[in-house]
């Protein structure tokens, strides 16, 4: 008999609690939403003067691409290459990619991006981020790779391609450093 | 007990020269030797000069001592990926050298554990002493434990001489002159990442770091007990820490805990984070995810 009773109070409480909460609410945020703008979403940042990025890392003698490449007629032939560039063994989704995927047959200077659009080798990143984006977000965040320098001002950055060559993008193995040496025992 | 009972009786003069002598006892200890952090400055500059002429002449070497302080907004938190550590032990060896620990008898502040893949995080299963040609090995994964740096850290609380303490910026040191080597900080720590000189600590010639925090990685006598100290001598002038430039795969993360655009804000509020031994509420400040 008296739970329906309590029921009741409480529903009339309850209700009496949310119309104080809310109309103390609508009071409290008029303000704040008045002059202020809500934060802006994080987006890609600017370009910062605090963060450095070393040049792209070029193989001795190979860049600049023109230098030899302007005088030699343009094959667009998907095609194993067997006079030139011979080194590069491609491991990074061979089946679907070829030479000409990434870099720009007209601008042989420069990447492009799937669009079409021309990306230099400085940017590369964004040609990366093209696939690996949850990569180049947590790049750009400062998340995936190394970063050197202050904590809490000018740093350096790595382009992907100092780290994972593009052609075989794998970490290769490395040696360990020695094991730290077991304790011996005591009088020994 | 009778308040009046021949036993308690004390006399004016008794009184008087007992209050006398602690007083003079107490005004003593007050000029004796003090913790480097209740040190007034102008003492704390005598000591630090000091310490760099006796480290002069023990190394035949300039060393300089800082006693930078916490900046202020600051508290230092730490993220390791352990979807990245190859297990290298690059870090074991630059914090070596630039914290100046002793090379025979060894001491590290870093230990890397290799696990299996199948098994998860589980320190029991644990090996420290893989030495494969190569790493990673296949199956394997690999986590680093040095000092989590704890908000709730077990082992100041056991000091007997208050020789440890939390520093207002999150890192918890170690005063060296002031520690007495009974080593109940080792077996309050639940990470084991204190270590103990047993031996005299020996630097090979020319290998000393000569910028050193009083701190941090200023040479230490044998007998006393050290651990990471996130190298105070580089974060508080603004550098990332020693281990966090070396590691070859970018697994390491340092920033400002009160900086919500910072590094280690980003992976707590984005990433899948766990701390070492959880249930003990020790409150790591010392962060592992997964940023895959």
């Amino acid at each position: 008999m008296t739970r329906p009773r309590i029921g009741w109070q409480a529903g009339v409480l309850c209700f009496l609690v949310a119309a104080v909460a809310l109309a103390g609410g609508a009071r409290s945020q008029s303000p704040a939403s008045g002059p202020q703008a809500p934060p802006a979403a994080p987006t890609a940042p600017a370009p910062d003067d605090r963060v450095e990025v070393p040049p792209p890392p070029f193989t001795d003698g190979i860049f600049p691409c023109s230098s030899c490449h302007a005088s030699m007629p343009v094959n667009r032939t998907r095609r194993e290459l067997t006079e030139f560039h011979t080194d590069i063994v491609l491991t990074h989704d061979e089946q679907h990619r070829w030479c000409l995927d990434c870099h720009d047959a007209d601008h042989r200077d420069q990447l492009h991006l799937a669009s079409g659009a021309p990306v230099s080798f400085a940017e590369s990143y964004v040609l990366c981020g093209q696939c690996h984006g949850e990569k180049l977000r947590d790049w750009r965040a400062g998340v995936h790779g190394r970063r050197t320098g202050q904590w809490n001002g000018h740093k350096t950055y790595l382009l992907c391609a100092h780290c994972h060559n593009p052609h075989q993008p794998r970490f290769k193995a490395i040696q360990p450093m020695p094991a730290p040496v077991r304790p011996s025992r005591s009088g020994q | 007990m009778k308040p009046d009972s021949p036993g308690t009786k004390v006399s004016r003069r008794q009184f008087a020269s007992c209050a006398a002598a602690a007083a003079a006892g107490f005004v003593l200890t007050g000029c004796g030797p003090r913790r480097l952090h209740e040190m007034p400055p102008d003492r704390l500059k005598d000591a630090i000069r000091e310490m760099e002429r006796r480290y002069a002449q023990q190394f035949g070497q300039t060393v300089a001592v800082s006693d930078a302080q916490p900046l202020p907004g600051v508290e230092f938190a730490y993220a390791l990926d352990i979807s990245r550590c190859i297990g290298c032990r690059r870090c074991v060896y630059a914090c070596v050298e630039e914290n100046n620990q002793s090379r025979d008898p060894q001491v590290h502040w870093i230990r890397v554990f290799e696990m299996e893949k199948g098994k998860g995080v589980d320190f029991s299963e644990a090996d420290p002493y893989y030495a494969p040609p190569e790493v990673p090995e296949e199956g394997h994964f690999y986590v680093p434990v040095q000092c989590q740096q704890c908000r709730n850290a077990p082992c100041t609380k056991v000091c007997p001489t208050g020789a440890t303490w939390t520093e207002p910026d999150g890192i918890v040191v170690v005063d060296y002159d002031w520690c007495i080597g009974c080593r109940y900080c080792m077996a309050a720590c639940p990470y084991g990442a204190r270590h103990f000189n047993w031996g005299k600590p020996t630097i090979p010639t020319g290998k000393l770091n000569t910028k050193t925090h009083v701190l941090g990685n200023r040479p230490r006598p044998q007998g006393v007990v050290e651990k990471c100290t996130f190298c105070i001598q580089r974060t508080r002038n603004g550098r990332y820490p020693a281990c966090v430039e070396v590691c070859p795969v970018g697994a390491r993360k340092f920033g400002n805990l009160l900086d919500p655009d910072s590094e280690i804000r980003y992976i707590i509020e984005h990433k899948r984070v766990l701390v070492l031994k959880e249930e003990l509420n020790t409150l790591p400040k010392f962060f592992y995810f997964y940023a895959t």
